[in-house]
């Protein structure tokens, strides 16, 4: 071996044992688990007795299994309702921290903090806030006149619905930041061009501050999307699923079949699907980028 | 009207929808104090009292007897605390590699670890927890500990803080005769502090907070973190209202401390990792 390919050799030794310690911990943890699931799928296991090979009837199970359905449409709802709204508030509560305004940070700290704060901590305020019968936010509305208010979290109808509003208000401060960040990075000159040629301020917005914006909301609505889909802890706190079958998510139907009915290969097979879900979306929103999206 | 009018109105309507929001977003926290202070029965009078008549501090001391909340509290404090430290340690190490050295398969590795932070744990939760459950470590803070300790976003976030530091500066260490792991332990992370500092706030906040880690895996009361135990109180005393506002409000303190001190590597955390690589 001659002197230069000893350096090479050497020089990637030293990197991966830079890389060995978080690797191997990623490798055994989380790779192969992820690996394992797709087998898991195909399998009937409690973890006790001798595993069962079935084949792909864990998938057919899911067509006749009306529960998966209902968690899997239920996914959706959640999504389609969460996504959407949070991205105009965060939005929304970006442009106007952007502006030159007074107690700029504090507000900022206001908005972000239901992110920050203990997810159970919350949910319990919040179901106590939202208490159909005691609650202070039936009690305001019907000092306002409203006759049959909602009965939130209680009600199959209005149960989702309270969940979508829960999460708004719980994530629309990170997404904020996300878009400060972006504002921050739109270069002053393209407005002052703007403002030359006489521009109203909807006009900028619309011809340049959106463009510049959309790389940032193409991220953001995947993340928030797969964040959608593996909505868990919300459910589990705030509903558990109920009432009846009304919030029962994919994650949840998924957790209670591992956890409680120790059903390992069906969850599992549920599982692989979520997992193809989130697939999917990354790689559509990705594909649409490319057609969307100016980078300038 | 003239120009200048309509310019304060339009500042003014501006104020008043932000203070607006601000009181949506941050009323649930005060009402939350409040209640912590009230008789029970007093909790629900509507319209609301946001100042209790009587203040009764008695509330926050009857909590530590009704359940075990200073071991809770001990037990989320010591993962929090190992886990944290784990992640700074293997995250950092990693990172530097993959920012500073020139090695075989760099960017296919780099790609595969970018890969997993896109999958979500829920995904394969199954299949570890039958793993860890072979090691036999259920019930254990372990198993959290081995879970949660290497991290792909720690890599990703801390190798974003290295490439901003110039390449000349570990050129000429490596001259003077430093070796990499001098390169990297006395020169680069002095320099990536705020990578450090947003890390540490990222995992400090998602290891206090987790939920679902600690309901799979700890079983055993005198094991279980503080979320756990407060939704352990939530369910055992539904109907005390008052105390479950104290101990939530307590288990937030932690957390809102942190927060105000690092609030601002959080922000840039955010920040970076939004912005695409």
């Amino acid at each position: 071996m001659n002197l230069r390919k000893k350096r090479v050799l050497r020089q990637n030794l030293v990197a991966y044992a830079f890389i060995l310690p978080n690797f191997i911990g990623l490798f055994v943890f989380t790779l192969l688990p992820v690996l394992f699931v797709f087998f898991l799928s195909l399998t009937k296991w409690d973890s006790a007795n001798p595993i069962q090979f079935v084949g792909i009837s864990n998938f057919t199970r899911m067509f006749s299994d009306s529960t998966f359905r209902i968690s899997f449409f239920n996914t959706f709802y959640y999504a389609v309702g969460t996504v959407p709204i949070t991205l105009i508030a965060a939005l929304g509560l970006a442009l106007i921290l952007n502006t030159k305004i007074r107690g700029r940070n504090i507000f900022r700290t206001v908005f972000f903090f239901p992110y920050v704060a203990s997810l159970i901590a919350v949910v319990v305020v919040w179901n106590m806030l939202f208490h159909p019968d005691m609650g202070p936010i039936n009690g305001l509305l019907s000092a306002i006149g409203v006759d049959n208010p909602p009965r939130w979290g209680a009600s199959t109808k209005a149960a989702m619905p309270t969940v979508i509003l829960f999460s708004v208000w719980r994530y629309m401060g990170y997404y904020m930041i996300m878009y400060l960040a972006a504002l921050q990075g739109i270069p002053r000159d393209l407005y002052e061009a703007g403002n030359l040629d006489g521009t109203t301020p909807f006009q900028r917005f619309r011809y340049i501050t959106l463009p510049m914006l959309t790389p940032t909301t193409f991220f953001v609505g995947i993340m928030l999307t797969i964040q959608c889909f593996k909505v868990f802890d919300i459910i589990y706190a705030m509903t558990n699923g109920g009432p009846g079958r009304a919030t029962n998510v994919l994650v949840y139907y998924i957790y209670n079949q591992a956890f409680s009915e120790f059903d390992f290969g069906y969850a599992s097979a549920m599982s692989v699907v979520l997992f193809a879900i989130v697939l999917i979306i990354t790689l559509v929103q990705f594909r649409s980028e490319r057609k969307w999206v100016s980078y300038m | 009207m003239n120009l200048q009018t309509k310019q304060k109105i339009v500042k003014l309507s501006i104020y008043i929808l932000l203070i607006f929001l601000s009181l949506v977003a941050i009323v649930p926290f005060i009402w939350m104090l409040s209640a912590s202070f009230k008789l029970n029965k007093d909790v629900f009078t509507y319209p609301v009292t946001w100042i209790p008549e009587t203040v009764r501090w008695q509330n926050y001391a009857d909590i530590w007897d009704k359940i075990p909340l200073f071991t809770f509290i001990k037990n989320t404090a010591k993962l929090t605390i190992i886990i944290t430290l784990l992640q700074l340690f293997t995250s950092s190490l990693a990172a530097y590699a993959f920012a500073k050295l020139e090695f075989k398969g760099r960017d296919l590795l780099f790609i595969a670890y970018i890969s997993t932070i896109a999958i979500p744990w829920q995904v394969y939760m199954i299949p570890q927890y039958i793993m860890v459950q072979k090691f036999g470590l259920v019930d254990t803070h372990m198993s959290l500990i081995i879970l949660q300790a290497f991290s792909a976003f720690g890599v990703f976030l801390m190798r974003q803080f290295y490439i901003s530091i110039p390449r000349e500066l570990s050129e000429s260490a490596r001259i003077d005769g430093l070796g990499e792991f001098g390169i990297y332990s006395r020169i680069m992370l002095p320099l990536v502090k705020p990578g450090l500092a947003t890390l540490t706030i990222f995992t400090f906040v998602t290891i206090w907070n987790d939920f679902m880690g600690p309901l799979i895996y700890l079983n055993s009361t005198s094991k279980k973190t503080i979320q756990l135990g407060l939704r352990l109180f939530v369910t055992q005393f539904s109907a005390e209202y008052s105390l479950i506002m104290a101990a939530a409000l307590v288990t937030l303190i932690p957390v809102l401390i942190v927060f105000l001190a690092l609030q601002k590597y959080f922000v840039e955390g955010i920040a970076t990792s939004g912005i695409k690589g």
